[in-house]
């Protein structure tokens, strides 16, 4: 991790109100980072996607499992890590929600929605097992400060046109 | 915001106003209980009105496809109107509208029958 980057660790419960939450606090990231609406509602989507599929399928819904979750900003991109206590699983494995013989399955989207929504997604295996989503968005600009700065010199660069 | 839904009947049609979100937990669950009735009256031919749904995840698109295949298995139609611009994304990328029927005016829905 660069000194330019700042890094949020969040340890959740396998518990349906967890996605939610969840997704509350990469939205309240992602706004803060600077991001606009269209782009914290993919964020935000993708954070909860994530967060299902580690409590449903990661942990199988089991309370004494935690879900990890890790938002880091650094001057490029927003990082969203999604860490169960799984088995793990393999992308290649996961079947494509848009083949004509899955269209009408009722599960299955999860996935292709982060892949979607993110500029950049992958599964790596855990250090302690279990599988971790790595997914990141691009900011239109590099940032060069804190948010609150950032944010301030638009403001001057609105006013100065 | 939570999950709501009415029911109301023009002709032989049963059409559902839903409003909230469709998302895991309480949308999914009586997303599939209010089709699950509906089936049990008798009703197949429905449209749902999403035009007060202001977000749908996985899960909740899950549950319009499991409703799809079931009013089909018993010889209905499950049709949608009025996407909001969030639910049309999530339907144009899954692919989905190429498998539901979409409206955007209650009428031509109503008409668009067999």
């Amino acid at each position: 991790m660069t000194p330019q980057t700042s890094r949020i660790d969040i340890t959740l419960d396998t518990a349906l109100d967890s996605v939610s939450l969840a997704e509350e606090m990469s939205l309240r990231v992602a706004s803060a980072a600077g991001f606009g609406d269209e782009e914290c509602h993919r964020i935000g989507m993708s954070v909860r996607e994530g967060v299902i599929n580690a409590f449903h399928y990661g942990n199988s819904e089991r309370r004494d499992k935690k879900i990890r979750l890790a938002f880091e900003l650094t001057p490029e991109k927003m990082v969203i890590h999604v860490l169960d206590e799984g088995e793990g699983f393999n992308l290649a494995d996961v079947p494509d929600p848009l083949a004509e013989e899955n269209l009408l399955k009722m599960s299955g989207r999860g996935i292709f929605l982060m892949r979607a929504f993110m500029d950049e997604f992958e599964v790596a295996r855990g250090r302690q097992g279990g599988a971790e989503v790595i997914m990141a968005k691009r900011f239109p600009h590099p940032r060069t400060a804190s948010p609150e700065v950032a944010t301030a010199k638009r403001r001057a660069t609105r006013k100065e046109k | 915001m939570g999950f709501k839904a009415t029911a109301r009947e023009s002709g032989n049609i049963t059409l559902v106003d839903i409003s909230g979100q469709i998302t895991l937990g309480e949308g999914s669950a009586k997303l599939r209980e209010l089709l699950r009735d509906l089936l049990a009256k008798g009703n197949s031919r429905i449209v749902l009105n999403l035009g007060d749904v202001s977000y749908i995840d996985s899960s909740g698109i899950g549950e319009l496809v499991s409703g799809f295949n079931s009013v089909r298995n018993r010889g209905g139609e499950l049709k949608l109107l009025n996407l909001t611009k969030k639910v049309h994304d999530v339907m144009l990328i899954t692919k989905l509208y190429t498998v539901f029927d979409i409206h955007s005016d209650e009428n031509t829905a109503v008409r668009s029958f067999s």
